[in-house]
């Protein structure tokens, strides 16, 4: 017996040790991280709102939420799954708010249990990035070409077609390996409205959508998923939101408009895009742009939130946070847009947005004066 | 309560202080039987949980794919595209894609497996290299599915590629066949251990009659102990397609996800757990997210059937 | 027909022993490969700043993953205080009654559960606590990992058990103790390491699990010890960023699969020392 008492001691002994390992990292990690965090945890957890939806969104989101964090002390946990999955989880209520780059459509309108608004946070550019390391050039495409290659049938780098467009650039003999999303994608929307726009056979035989049916070519998930496609397969081609592409180094192709200019993804051209006007409910797309210096395959990104924001168990509190921190998003927030690339929010769609928001109540009072 | 016909026949005549006494005692032996009561039902309930949670998630599942199933009918299973915008379900790309990444896995997988289970059961049973090689195994098998599938995809994949250029196929690195040699390394420890145990229960007396009939180390192997243990590497067989088909994380990260039905095993696929895994948080339509919960249900219960055949054909083995 | 010569067949016989030599070893070729470039990859990312910081903005370098190795610990404590209890419990029950007929049907579940894949068990966490709770919480993900240790956990107890000699059980019970003492202080204490080796094999195994985490757990780029909310954890964090195009969240990943590599590599040595132990007290 005595043997046994022993070796109970021993396992006592190792689970205690554990525990204390455990509560030392813990107190550790907390203490380490900041005030802020200690605090946070002190005073409940009203403190955090939780989003889901656009990886669109997201470069410019953790940026902003970062900065908003140091002086407000609030924490956003955004999580980059992708728009669809953003309109999801927010008919499910289980986020506060979701953001998508496709405003919600018929069939997901009546999914959800009450009216949704729609604030615009942002416009950029899908850019058309590629990995092709001996072509030093800048590629440029028209929207015909693009078309074909997503379906799958443009299948070499050196097809006549592009070669004819990009005169004096040698173009490899490689295999064109395209790279969609997996998930479902505001992106996804933005790149195929516009290829609906533009080619018959686009529309005819895959359409529009946050998720389509690709006829070919390999999934990633979210911007990251297709950003890391396209950098990791040589020969391969994605659409990606310019931030994404521009952060980690990646060659992207000039669009020719409708114009017939050919345009590089960039402010400038989002902005030239995004210069229209905006509809009271702001959902409106702006792909296939008339402007002549517009980037075609532009788009304005959404933040998504009840319109009456008691349900479940929400607080007064929680739901004024929520509203004012979509207000100092599309305001001050928007000082963070340039730097990554965004398109900063043209006043009329700051009006639009502010409009919205104030529609927003709590128990049917407005919350934001 | 205790009543006077509780007490024993010595002490129903004598001094109150001896009843008082005696109906303590007897009080405290109803204490511990009461509490010998409760704690069977304890031990009891906690294994009725375990049956609870398997009907509990074969039920949650079905109720849960059931719009799918109303709406889609059986032809679920064989339809050929899989386009949520057009509310168009069909699961026969996952499944194949489960089927191919699966059985190329074990393809490749049986013939190390086997020859793991041959040396540690047969040709060194003791001593420090089949014990390096017995924890080698077990180090495989305790790798978490998302480290192969980071190393897959940052080592795996590139080598694919080239060798993809090599024999004329798209050079993408990522799909059917990446994922299947991952699965690949990740299931040998199952077939090999279990076969490991069941060689090492071949009795002794057989080999030796073998052997006394001048049979080399070889044909003792092939003629004897393969044969006696046939069903148990069977069934450690089936215990690795069993984790194959389920495996999600390692195969999400190097398949490719793509919906298409795949046109070679070096083209891009999904299996039904990485499409789950891919698709489960953005299903916006009731009867896609009932559709992919249907994937869970046929992964469920083909995942339970392999397995519980597997371990039926161990216990029979063992009980022989 | 002539039998073929004794020394072809001993060749043959020496051909074969080498090619299962050959094929045999050719298995440790991937893990080693495998360990040394996580260790490789990870080793020079790991410093003070990696482990006590939280990711950083997205295209920012820098920042640790402190906030994932909380979450992981946190979510695999609550899974063990579940799972624990219940499995340990279910154990003693099916070794105590090997031959009824529910003990039969707890058996058969076992084995079901054990089979179950892990991204079933993440929808049903899904459907049974995140969505009646209305939000992703560390607990449900704790939950689903709980479902996954069960049957690990009950198996090893019952192996354990049915190990020690039923004489022990009988000495303590003719003494007139009462049964629910005899499991507690005799049956359970002589097979402690033996049950310890089965949490702490559980324990591992639900150390790298991701995906009962994706639809529960959910992630979070902040420090959280709340339960009833999202949480990042080690495997989650390692998914998301190994995908990614960014230098620096590979980097992260790089850490981040090191550390949990070393984590879970630890553990099994500690499973295998107990076994050892436990082989000896019989």
């Amino acid at each position: 017996m005595k043997k046994n008492i022993f070796s109970i001691k021993n396992a006592l002994l190792a689970g205690a040790s554990f525990a204390i390992l455990t509560v030392s990292l813990i107190s550790c990690g907390g203490g380490t991280s900041g005030g802020s965090d200690s605090t946070a945890s002190a005073s409940g957890d009203d403190n955090t709102l939780i989003g889901a939806g656009s990886s669109f969104d997201n470069p410019l989101f953790s940026k902003q939420f970062s900065e908003y964090n140091k002086t407000n002390g609030l924490k956003i946990n955004y999580q980059s799954v992708g728009s669809g999955a953003g309109i999801a989880q927010l008919t499910a209520k289980t986020v506060d708010f979701g953001a998508s780059d496709a405003p919600m459509n018929g069939k997901q309108d009546s999914a959800v249990s009450g009216p949704v608004v729609h604030i615009p946070i942002t416009a950029g550019a899908v850019a058309i990035a590629y990995n092709l390391p001996d072509v030093k050039d800048t590629l440029q495409f028209t929207a015909d070409v693009l078309a074909n290659i997503f379906l799958g049938k443009i299948t070499k780098w050196n097809d006549p077609k592009i070669a004819a467009i990009n005169k004096g650039v040698k173009l490899p003999s490689t295999g064109i390996v395209v790279a969609h999303r997996s998930d479902g994608s505001g992106t996804t929307n933005i790149f195929t409205t516009y290829l609906s726009k533009i080619s018959e056979d686009w529309n005819k035989t895959v359409g529009k959508g946050s998720s389509v049916n690709w006829p070919t070519g390999l999934g990633g998930k979210g911007s990251e998923g297709v950003g890391g496609l396209v950098k990791q397969t040589p020969g391969a081609v994605g659409y990606i939101e310019l931030a994404y592409a521009v952060q980690n180094n990646m060659p992207y192709a000039r669009i020719q408009n409708k114009s017939g200019n050919y345009i590089s993804p960039s402010i400038p051209a989002v902005s030239a895009a995004a210069d229209i006007q905006i509809p009271a409910d702001t959902k409106v797309s702006l792909t296939n742009t008339d402007a002549a210096n517009g980037y075609p395959i532009s788009g304005f990104s959404w933040v998504l939130l009840y319109k009456e924001q008691k349900y479940g168990d929400r607080s007064a509190d929680r739901a004024a946070r929520l509203v004012k921190l979509i207000d100092w998003m599309i305001r001050d927030g928007q000082q963070y847009s340039s730097a990554l690339t965004y398109a900063p929010l043209s006043k009329a769609a700051v009006d639009a947005g502010e409009a919205q928001l104030k529609t927003v109540t709590y128990d049917g009072k407005p919350i934001l004066q | 309560m205790i009543t006077r016909s509780d007490l024993p026949l010595r002490v129903i005549n004598s001094s109150p202080e001896a009843i008082a006494k005696a109906k303590k005692r007897i009080a405290r032996s109803f204490k511990q039987i009461r509490w010998e009561n409760i704690f069977n039902k304890t031990l009891m309930i906690m294994g009725l949980i375990m049956i609870i949670l398997v009907l509990g998630i074969l039920f949650t599942l079905i109720v849960q794919s059931l719009p799918s199933i109303k709406a889609l009918g059986l032809k679920y299973l064989w339809g050929k595209t899989w386009n949520p915008v057009e509310d168009i379900y069909g699961a026969w790309p996952f499944l194949l894609g489960t089927l191919l990444t699966s059985f190329l896995a074990l393809i490749i997988s049986i013939p190390f497996s086997i020859a793991v289970a041959v040396f540690l059961g047969e040709y060194h049973t003791k001593g420090w290299v089949p014990n390096f090689l017995k924890n080698a195994v077990e180090l495989i098998a305790a790798v978490p599915s998302v480290i192969y599938g980071f190393w897959g995809l940052a080592v795996l994949v590139p080598m694919v590629r080239s060798f993809e250029g090599h024999v004329g196929a798209d050079p993408l690195g990522v799909g059917i066949f990446s994922s299947s040699l991952i699965l690949a390394i990740m299931i040998i420890p199952y077939a090999a251990s279990l076969g490991r145990s069941m060689i090492t229960l071949v009795p002794s007396h057989l080999k030796e009659a073998a052997y006394g009939l001048g049979a080399t180390r070889w044909e003792v192997i092939r003629s004897v102990i393969l044969p006696y243990t046939k069903s148990g590497l069977f069934a450690g067989i089936l215990l690795s397609l069993g984790r194959a088909l389920g495996e999600t994380m390692a195969v999400t990260m190097v398949i490719g996800n793509s919906s298409a039905i795949p046109k070679s095993i070096f083209a891009p696929g999904n299996t039904m757990a990485s499409v789950i895994a891919n698709e489960f948080t953005e299903a916006d339509k009731p009867v896609y997210l009932s559709a992919l919960i249907e994937l869970g249900l046929v992964l469920f219960l083909v995942t339970v059937v392999i397995n519980l055949i597997g371990k039926r054909v161990i216990d029979r083995f063992t009980n022989d | 027909m002539q039998a073929k010569s004794v020394k072809y067949r001993l060749g043959k016989s020496y051909g074969f022993q080498i090619l299962t030599y050959i094929l045999a070893f050719a298995i440790v070729v991937p893990l080693l490969a495998i360990l040394f470039y996580i260790f490789r990859a990870g080793i020079t990312r790991i410093n003070w700043h990696f482990l006590v910081n939280i990711p950083k903005p997205v295209g920012e370098t820098g920042g640790g993953i402190a906030n994932a190795i909380v979450g992981s610990i946190i979510i695999i404590l609550i899974a063990a205080v579940i799972a624990v209890p219940i499995g340990i419990m279910a154990g003693v029950y099916l070794s105590e009654n090997r031959k009824s007929r529910l003990a039969y049907w707890v058996r058969l579940s076992t084995d079901v559960l054990q089979g179950v894949p892990s991204i079933v068990i993440g929808i049903i966490a899904y459907f049974w606590l995140v969505k009646p709770l209305r939000g992703f919480s560390a607990l449900s993900g704790s939950v689903a990992l709980a479902i996954m240790m069960l049957p690990i956990i009950v198996r090893s107890t019952e192996e354990t058990l049915k190990l020690l000699p039923d004489s022990l059980k009988e000495a303590a019970l003719a003494l007139g103790v009462p049964f629910h003492r005899v499991m507690f202080k005799v049956i359970v204490p002589v097979g402690i390491s033996g049950i310890l080796s089965g949490v702490m094999l559980a324990i591992a195994r639900i150390t790298g699990e991701t995906a009962p985490l994706l639809f529960t757990a959910f992630g979070n780029p902040y420090l959280s010890v709340n339960i009833a909310k999202p949480m990042q954890s080690l495997p989650l964090l390692i998914f998301n960023y190994a995908t990614s195009p960014y230098t620096d969240w590979l980097n992260l990943a790089w850490g981040a699969s090191l550390i949990l590599l070393v984590w879970v590599l630890f553990l099994n040595i500690l499973t295998k020392l107990l076994t050892r132990k436990w082989k000896v007290q019989l």
